[in-house]
């Protein structure tokens, strides 16, 4: 997006959709599966069978009001399901089940994005199209696996409160973690467990009113949200900058060639006919099952958050960045639990995370690496007590992530023990000889001219193999320096 | 030898239980007649009671019963009257006929209906009219006319059907049995083949009123299969009353002077109303004032749930498939066009269009305000009447075509029974006499679950009435 940045604004809204991990459908008896062969879990009524009926799934009503109460959703004491009316082959019945103007959860915010509504509804069944096109036009054949149809959703509609594509990204992440916290979904995008749909439109910077939007459907991963809504963003403010209009429709990314195709525009949508599903009764939850559900809730990601900022003392980014990834928190909190000096360190533990995802991967999980939760802070806390260096730290860290082991051990057994001026004279020595190897940038540190102090230091760091800690050094080389004067 | 066919079900129960006859040989006696067949009111008929029947003691004793098509029979043809579901065999079984079978009344086979119940003269059935017993120019009323033929010429003891404005009361009517239609919620509509489905119930059509109570008494309660059903609240007792002492009957004059009744329907009416009085009844006017808007409100409700209801008939998973190698819209459209009756067509046309963004409002929206306000004068007519009483149809049985081009005239056989069906609420017809030689139906409606006291009733004034319940054998 550029320059144009400053002159238009994006205004984002997600669609979300949250496949529950309910035992069993939601409308019938058939277990959920993944990766199943096809077509085992059926039955009269998730294959739409004439004299079929619909029974609600308790459990999933429950999964449902514990996402609304982590969003601070107000729980609706009754809804209603409508049938909503459409034609396709992975809709058994011709209609979806689903939340229409009375949903179970209305309102409430996640960071700082509100929630408009968060609903009910069944999932279809899975098309396949055998053919060159794997689309359903100019397919040779289609089939259907039923396995999925009736599958437990629950949708969850955001206000237009996002304002950029890494945003949108962030706050994905945010509300997978969150619903990972809930334990009702296993909220894996590739699997289709948590599928986004972006409502995306732009308008002149400092403008209130909205521009009009387009729909962008089923990105499947997290950074195909981020590419397809940027691609958009960028193709509509292309479009307003030549002087045309963005028409509204739904677009389809194709994420192989980052380009946007039209699926339908508003002139052919659907009259979906919805109305009062006839063959369920209204859903009523007492404020007593509400509260019953809100006492189960277990911690969530915000309240880790400021929990880490305010208890552990950790700024708000790093409390973030830790909570907002439950493995990332959940290491971080069995490694201040083996720590030496326990909640003092926390802060030097948590710095020492982002060292141990850069060397294991942000998609990996640092309980499955080698480095035991202890380990870690162990070597943050031989930091801190300056018996290894930062930089030799580094290498440890290294070594711990391919073999595992103690730091200590490692520290000892590698010769990596931080040299130190309180330990003799060592260190004053090796600044010394810095000086005598170079007067010349000795002169101008006497003079004032810092940035020459860096091949001093560098000469020390060397000859000592880092062990030094660097700003020890600093200061040595600089009274030395200035005392020789 | 005591001639079989004779005997009502009841009777033919307990006769069984004191091992005076043989559950086979009543069997196999309807199962002759049903298979021959003369009024093409059989779509299927079983060649036995199927193996491991419950036995003799029994609730019901071993008498068969003939089932509407369009309740799901497993391993059976079950196909609602239409072409798109021929051959169709469901892989289970409506409750409501499993829990027949289980009380012992083994399957006898399939009747023919209006193609998914929606009609009242039997004409819609892709399978060809029924023929009334009592004259076979003319139609037995529907849509559970197969059932109501089959009851009253003696080719089934007794046998379901469903009514969703009248399809069990006015075919029960028009061919001199009784049919009653139960509360909302009363029988389990799990695996009834959905016509409407918050009126949609499943009820009995029976030669009296004792047989009627029951068969109801082994078809009521919760089913955890059906979220619409309830328990229902206390056991159904065989009727007794000899009288009507104390009971108050409501005639709703607002209603029935809309009707268009036939002269011979209202003197068997008012001739019924005097029989009443005689036995204790207190017969007074009583208002329903929006009732006589109910056709107009069934007829949006209806075939709008009927529209969503018959989408899955779609030629994709099973039943008739048209054109199944032409895309994807070419098929669907196909297999509906041929597949699907005028009638249906019509009313899934209209219940689309009632729907429609733009129209809801207007149309399913003021349909289902009328519809509580229905409910809201049902209510308090019970306020001050036992029970609400009008003619069961404004005619007897009409001509075969007489009404088929005219659709508005067919929906009037409805209009007397579409009002309780919108409520909810419990209604019965009896015979009460002949007019030009055929059949006159009288129905008592009554509040939610009041089925008790309304067989109760019925049976003190079958019993006044005398209509000879013979089988009619013509």
């Amino acid at each position: 997006m550029s320059a144009t940045d400053r002159r238009w604004e994006p205004v984002i809204g997600l669609e979300i959709h949250v496949q529950l991990k309910t035992a069993t459908k939601m409308f019938c008896g058939c277990e959920l599966s993944f990766g199943d062969p096809p077509n085992i879990h059926t039955c009269p009524v998730c294959l739409g069978l004439p004299g079929a009926l619909p029974v609600l799934n308790a459990r999933a009503v429950e999964f449902g009001i514990m996402i609304g109460l982590a969003l601070g959703s107000q729980i609706a004491p009754r809804s209603l399901f409508h049938r909503k009316n459409y034609f396709y082959p992975d809709s058994p019945k011709g209609y979806q089940i689903s939340q229409y103007d009375v949903p179970l959860c209305l309102g409430g915010s996640l960071g700082d994005v509100r929630i408009h509504r968060v609903h009910l509804e069944e999932d279809a069944a899975k098309l396949v199209h055998l053919g060159e096109s794997g689309r359903i036009h100019g397919s040779d054949r289609s089939v259907v696996d039923f396995n999925r149809s009736g599958t437990p959703l629950v949708e969850i509609v955001t206000e237009p409160d996002v304002r950029s594509p890494e945003q949108a990204r962030e706050w994905l992440t945010l509300l997978r973690t969150t619903l990972r916290a809930l334990d009702v979904s296993d909220v894996n995008m590739e699997e289709g467990s948590l599928r986004a749909d972006a409502n995306v439109s732009v308008r002149p910077a400092g403008c209130t009113q909205l521009g009009t939007k387009t729909e962008l459907k089923n990105m499947n991963s997290f950074r195909f949200l981020e590419r397809g809504v940027r691609a958009e963003l960028e193709r509509q403010i292309g479009l307003l900058e030549g002087g045309d209009e963005v028409v509204q429709e739904t677009l389809h990314f194709d994420p192989t060639s980052a380009r946007l195709t039209s699926l339908r525009s508003k002139e052919e949508a659907h009259d979906y006919r919805y109305f009062p599903e006839p063959d369920l009764v209204p859903l009523a939850v007492s404020d007593e099952m509400r509260d019953a559900i809100g006492a189960r809730l277990p911690e969530l990601p915000t309240a880790r958050a400021q929990r880490f900022e305010r208890e552990l003392g950790l700024d708000p980014e790093r409390a973030k960045e830790l909570a907002f990834h439950r493995e990332l928190a959940d290491y971080y909190e069995r490694a201040l639990a083996s720590a030496d000096g326990g909640r003092d360190q926390a802060v030097a533990v948590a710095n020492w995370i982002p060292q141990l995802v850069e060397r294991i991967g942000s998609d990996a999980d640092p309980a499955d690496s080698r480095v035991e939760p202890g380990a870690l802070a162990k070597l943050a806390s031989m930091v801190a007590a300056r018996q290894v260096s930062r930089d030799a730290a580094r290498d440890v860290l290294t070594r711990l992530v391919s073999d595992g082991g103690d730091p200590r051990e490692i520290v000892v057994s590698e010769g990596l023990q931080a040299i130190s001026s309180e330990d003799g004279d060592q260190l004053r020595a090796l600044v010394d000889s810095a000086i005598a190897a170079d007067p010349d940038a000795a002169e101008k540190v006497r003079s004032g001219n810092m940035k020459a102090i860096g091949p001093l230091v560098g000469y020390v760091m060397r000859e000592t193999k880092g062990r030094a800690d660097g700003g020890e050094v600093t200061r040595l080389i600089r009274e030395r320096v200035n005392a020789g004067s | 030898m005591t001639d079989l066919i004779e005997l009502t079900a009841a009777d033919a129960a307990a006769r069984v239980r004191a091992r005076e006859i043989e559950p086979g040989e009543l069997f196999h006696a309807y199962r002759e007649r049903a298979a021959a067949n003369e009024l093409n009111a059989f779509t299927w008929v079983a060649d036995g009671a199927p193996e491991g029947s419950p036995g003799v003691d029994t609730a019901l004793g071993g008498v068969p019963i003939a089932v509407k098509d369009l309740f799901c029979t497993e391993g059976v043809p079950s196909q609602a009257g239409s072409r798109i579901l021929e051959g169709y065999r469901p892989p289970y079984t409506a409750t409501v006929v499993g829990k027949l079978s289980a009380a012992g009344a083994p399957l006898l086979g399939k009747t023919n209906q209006d193609e998914f119940a929606m009609g009242s003269s039997n004409e819609n059935s892709a399978f060809g009219p029924v023929l009334n017993p009592w004259d076979r120019g003319r139609v037995p009323g529907g849509s559970s006319g197969g059932s109501a033929a089959a009851v009253a010429a003696g080719l089934a003891p007794w046998a379901i059907g469903t009514d969703t404005g009248g399809s069990i009361r006015q075919p029960a009517s028009l061919c001199g049995i009784v049919g009653v239609k139960p509360t909302y919620g009363a029988c389990s509509r799990y695996g009834m083949i959905a016509f409407a489905s918050s009126l949609d119930q499943a009820g009995p059509l029976t030669r009296n009123v004792t047989d009627a109570a029951l068969l109801l008494s082994q078809m009521v309660g919760h089913d955890p299969l059906d979220s619409t059903s309830l328990e229902f609240p206390g056991p159904i007792e065989l009727p007794r009353a000899e009288d009507l002492r104390g009971i108050r009957l409501g005639v709703p004059e607002d209603l029935l002077g809309g009707a268009g009744i036939e002269p011979g329907v209202r003197s068997s009416f008012e001739a019924t109303l005097a029989l009443a009085e005689g036995l204790g009844a207190i017969v007074e006017p009583c208002r329903l004032p929006h009732a006589p808007h109910a056709l107009s409100a069934y007829y949006l409700i209806a075939p709008a749930e009927a529209s969503a209801n018959l989408a899955r008939y779609d030629g994709v998973r099973y039943g008739l498939r048209v054109d199944g190698d032409a895309d994807l819209d070419r098929m669907y459209s196909h297999t509906r066009a041929v597949g699907f009756g005028a009638e249906v067509k019509r009313r899934v046309m209209l219940g689309t269009y009632a729907l429609s963004s733009g129209y809801y409002d207007a149309y399913y929206g003021t349909a289902q305000k009328v519809r509580t306000k229905i409910a809201e004068d049902f209510a308090s007519a019970f306020e001050r009447f036992d029970f609400v009483v009008t003619p069961t149809s404004p005619w007897t049985a009409f001509e075969l075509g007489a009404k088929t081009d005219d659709p508005l005239a067919m929906y009037m056989n409805d209009f007397c029974t579409v009002p309780m069906s919108l409520a909810g609420i419990a209604g019965i017809s009896i015979p009460s006499g002949l007019s030009d030689g055929l059949p006159v139906g009288f129905q008592l409606a009554g509040p939610a679950f009041s089925e008790a006291r309304l067989l109760d009733a019925a049976h003190a004034l079958e019993l006044a009435i005398g209509f000879d319940g013979s089988v009619i054998r013509r």
